[in-house]
C-alpha cells in the first residue's frame, strides 16, 4: 500500500474498527424532532477492507507506561501541560460567547494537570502532573454501556468516539478525574486528535506517536527539554528499557494504590 | 371468588380533559425544545461540568425510572401476594408504571452528549457494564408490564396473570438493583461505594411509586366524582407510611457505615453539616419534609384519616424523593475525589479547576424543563390511557370493595 501521509489515520481508523468489534458502524446525522431522536446509520462501516494494512497490528508485546519522579517536578511549570495541550489541539478550544469563566474552567476539556499537594503532617510540598492512569482494570472501560471506552492491547485506555454516545458514566467511575466531557462545539481540531461535542476524551499517550514508531509523548519530552526529566515514558514490559530500570532503581507506587487497579502510570516520591 | 370488578374509562368533561392535555402537551414541547436547545449548542449552556457531570435532568430521570418501578408494586400486591383488595388497582398501577418509565428513559436519553446515537446505544454492548444491563432491565420492563396488563385485562389472559406478575415483580425488583447499582459499583467515590444504594434504591421505589400512584388515583378519582373508602385509603397510606420508614432506616444505615469507617468522616461532615445546599436538601428535603412531616400526617389520628392530607403527604414524599437523590446524585458528585490521603491540595490543574475542592453546581434552566417535561410526558400516557381504556374501576368505596376484602382472608 502506499505510503502517503493518510496512512496514519487510516491504522487508527482501522485499529479502532477491530477494537470496537464489527458492530462498530459510523453513525451519520442525526434527525431529532419534537423531543424524538431518530439515527439514520450510514452506510459507511469502520475499518472496511480499504483501510491500508498495518504493517504490525497494535499487539501486547507492549504495556506502555510512566514513572513520574516528583522530586523533579518543578513547581509552577507547566510545561507538560502546554505541550500536551498543542499535541492534541486543546490549546484550540475557545469559550463560547456569553459562558460564565468560572464554569468554564470546569467545562473546559483537560488532559493533564498540574497538581500542588501539601503533607498534613510534615507540611512537605509535592508537585505532579496527573493524567489517565492507563489502569490495567480500568474503571471507565468496565462501565461504559457501549464499550467506547476501551483498553487497547499495550495498555493504552482511550475512548471511541464513533460509540462514544456521552452518557458521562465513565467520568463517574474514573478515581482520577481524568476524563473529560466537550461541552463546547469543536470548531478547530487537529488531524491527530480528532475531537467531538458530546463526547467523552482523555489522554491516550500520544497514541499517535506510538503507531507512528515514535516512542515518546509530548508531556515527557517537553519535561525534558526543560531541563527536569520528571516523566520518564517506556514499555513497562520490558525488562531492559529505561523505564524498567528507573523504577527498579527507586520506590515509587500507584495512585489510589488500594483500588488494585495496576496503572500504568507510577508515582516516585509521593 | 367475590365481585366483580368494573372498570370504566375516566369520564371527566371532555373540555378538562383536552385541556389537561393541551397543558401537559406545551410542557412537553417546552422540555422538547429545551432538549434541543442543549444538544444544539452542547453541556456547556447546562450548570454541568468535569466535576458535576450528572446534572438535574438526572435527578429527575432517576426519580421517574425508580418510580416507575415502584408503581408497579400495587399490581403485585394484589396478584404475587394475593391480596384481592389491591387487584382493581392493579391495571391503574401497571399504566402508571410504563408512563413513569418511558418519561425517565425520555429524559435520560436526551440528556446524552450524543442522543442521536441512541441507535449505538441499542446495538452495541459491553455486558461488564451495569449502564448496559439497564438497557436491556428498562426496556424489558415496558415490555413485561405491557404483558401483564393484557393478563388483567382480557380475559383469555387472566389465568396467566400470576405467573406473570410473579415474573414481572422479580424484574422490577432486578431493576431498581440495576439502578441503584449504578452509583453502587463506582469504587472511586467515597460517596457511592457500597452495596447498601441497591437495596436502598428498591425501598426509596416503593415509597415513591406509591406515592405517584396514590397521587394520580386520588386526583383522577376526584375530577371523576368515583368514590374511594376509608378502607382502601388506610391501606395504601399505611403501606407509605411503611415505605418511608424504611427509608429512613437505610438513610440511616449508609450514613452509620460510613460514619464508622474514618476513610469516609470528611464526605459525611460535608453531606451533614457543611454542604451548603446539599445539607440542606439532605435534612429538609430529604428527612424532614420527605420523610418526617409526612410519617406525623399518616400516623396522625385524624390528619390521617383526610384524604386532602394524603394528598399533601404523597406531593411530599415525592419533593423528599427529588431532594434525596438530588443529594445523592449531585452531592456526591461535588464532593472532590478522594486522591492523595494525608495530603491537602493546594493547587489541582489550571485557575478555576476545583478537583481539590467542593464543585459548583447550579442548575440551568433548560435542565429543569426537560425534566419536568419528562414528568409530562408520563402524565400525558397515563391520562390518555385511563381516558381512552378501562384503567380506573368504577369505584372503590368500601362497600364496593367488601366482597373483595374478604375474599383476602
Amino acid at each position: 500500500m502506499s505510503q502517503d501521509i493518510n496512512q496514519v489515520s487510516q491504522q487508527r481508523r482501522r485499529f479502532i474498527g477491530a477494537a470496537a468489534g464489527a458492530a462498530a458502524g459510523a453513525v451519520a446525522g442525526a434527525a431529532s424532532a419534537a423531543g424524538v431522536v431518530v439515527a439514520a446509520l450510514s452506510s459507511s462501516v469502520a475499518g472496511n477492507a480499504e483501510a491500508a494494512p498495518r504493517t504490525e497490528p497494535v499487539s501486547d508485546r507492549h504495556r506502555w507506561g510512566m514513572l513520574i519522579d516528583t522530586a523533579k517536578c518543578a513547581d509552577g511549570c507547566t510545561a507538560c501541560v502546554d505541550a500536551c495541550d498543542r499535541e492534541n489541539g486543546l490549546n484550540l478550544q475557545s469559550e463560547p460567547l456569553g459562558n460564565d469563566e468560572e464554569k468554564w474552567q470546569n467545562q473546559r476539556p483537560v488532559w493533564i494537570r498540574k497538581v500542588k499537594l501539601q503533607d498534613n503532617a510534615t507540611g512537605v510540598v509535592t508537585n505532579l502532573p496527573l493524567m489517565c492512569q492507563h489502569c490495567e482494570h480500568p474503571p471507565c472501560v468496565d462501565v461504559c454501556p457501549t464499550g467506547a471506552s476501551f483498553k487497547r492491547a499495550d495498555g493504552i485506555v482511550m475512548v471511541d468516539r464513533h460509540t462514544c454516545i456521552g452518557c458521562r458514566y465513565c467520568i463517574m467511575a474514573c478515581p482520577y478525574k481524568a476524563r473529560s466531557f466537550v461541552h463546547e462545539p469543536v470548531e478547530h481540531k487537529l488531524t491527530r486528535a480528532p475531537r467531538g461535542m458530546g463526547c467523552v476524551e482523555s489522554c491516550n499517550l500520544c497514541m499517535h506517536r506510538l503507531d507512528e514508531g515514535q516512542t515518546t509523548t509530548a508531556c515527557s519530552d517537553a519535561c525534558a527539554a526543560g531541563g527536569h526529566h520528571a516523566i520518564l515514558f517506556g514499555d513497562l514490559k520490558d525488562p531492559d528499557s529505561p523505564l524498567r530500570q528507573a523504577m527498579a532503581a527507586q520506590p515509587s507506587r500507584q495512585i489510589r494504590e488500594e483500588l488494585e487497579l495496576n496503572t500504568g502510570v507510577r508515582y516516585a516520591g509521593l | 371468588m367475590g365481585k366483580r370488578i368494573v372498570y370504566r374509562e375516566w369520564l371527566i368533561h371532555p373540555e378538562h380533559y383536552w385541556g389537561l392535555l393541551a397543558v401537559l402537551a406545551a410542557v412537553i414541547a417546552v422540555g422538547g425544545a429545551a432538549a434541543l436547545y442543549m444538544e444544539h449548542e452542547g453541556h456547556w449552556v447546562t450548570g454541568m461540568t468535569n466535576s458535576v457531570v450528572w446534572g438535574l435532568p438526572h435527578v429527575f430521570a432517576v426519580f421517574l425510572i425508580v418510580a416507575a418501578s415502584g408503581a408497579l408494586n400495587i399490581a403485585s400486591i394484589g396478584t404475587v401476594f394475593n391480596k384481592p383488595a389491591y387487584k382493581p388497582l392493579g391495571r391503574l398501577s401497571g399504566l402508571i408504571a410504563s408512563g413513569l418509565l418511558v418519561g425517565g428513559l425520555l429524559v435520560l436519553v436526551l440528556d446524552l452528549g450524543r442522543p442521536d446515537r441512541l441507535v449505538v446505544a441499542m446495538t452495541t454492548y459491553n455486558f461488564t457494564s451495569i449502564f448496559a444491563w439497564n438497557i436491556f432491565l428498562y426496556t424489558g420492563f415496558l415490555a413485561i408490564t405491557i404483558g401483564y396488563l393484557w393478563t388483567m385485562a382480557e380475559r383469555k389472559g387472566n389465568k396467566y396473570q400470576r405467573p406473570v406478575g410473579i415474573f414481572a415483580f422479580l424484574w422490577r425488583l432486578a431493576l431498581t438493583t440495576g439502578t441503584g447499582s449504578i452509583f453502587g459499583f463506582l469504587v472511586g467515590r467515597t460517596a457511592y461505594d457500597t452495596a447498601v444504594l441497591a437495596p436502598m434504591f428498591v425501598v426509596m421505589s416503593f415509597a415513591y411509586g406509591l406515592a405517584a400512584y396514590l397521587l394520580i388515583l386520588m386526583t383522577s378519582f376526584q375530577w371523576d366524582g368515583r368514590p374511594i373508602g376509608p378502607k382502601i385509603l388506610k391501606r395504601l397510606k399505611d403501606l407509605l407510611g411503611l415505605f418511608v420508614s424504611a427509608i429512613l432506616y437505610f438513610t440511616l444505615v449508609y450514613h452509620l457505615t460510613n460514619l464508622y469507617g474514618a476513610k469516609a468522616t470528611d464526605f459525611e461532615t460535608f453531606l451533614l453539616l457543611r454542604g451548603g445546599i446539599y445539607t440542606f436538601l439532605f435534612w429538609v428535603g430529604w428527612v424532614l419534609v420527605g420523610s418526617v412531616i409526612p410519617l406525623g400526617i399518616i400516623y396522625h389520628p385524624r390528619l390521617g384519616k383526610d384524604p386532602s392530607w394524603i394528598l399533601a403527604t404523597c406531593t411530599l414524599v415525592i419533593f423528599g424523593g427529588l431532594s434525596a437523590l438530588y443529594v445523592i446524585i449531585i452531592g456526591s458528585q461535588a464532593f472532590p475525589l478522594e486522591m492523595f490521603p494525608g495530603r491537602t491540595v493546594l493547587e489541582f490543574g489550571a485557575p478555576g479547576d476545583v478537583g481539590g475542592t467542593v464543585a459548583p453546581y447550579a442548575p440551568s434552566l433548560p435542565e429543569l424543563l426537560l425534566g419536568i417535561g419528562g414528568v409530562a410526558v408520563a402524565m400525558l400516557i397515563v391520562s390518555v390511557g385511563i381516558r381512552v381504556l378501562q384503567f380506573l374501576p368504577e369505584s372503590l368505596s368500601d362497600k364496593d370493595m367488601e366482597g373483595l376484602a374478604e375474599a383476602a382472608v
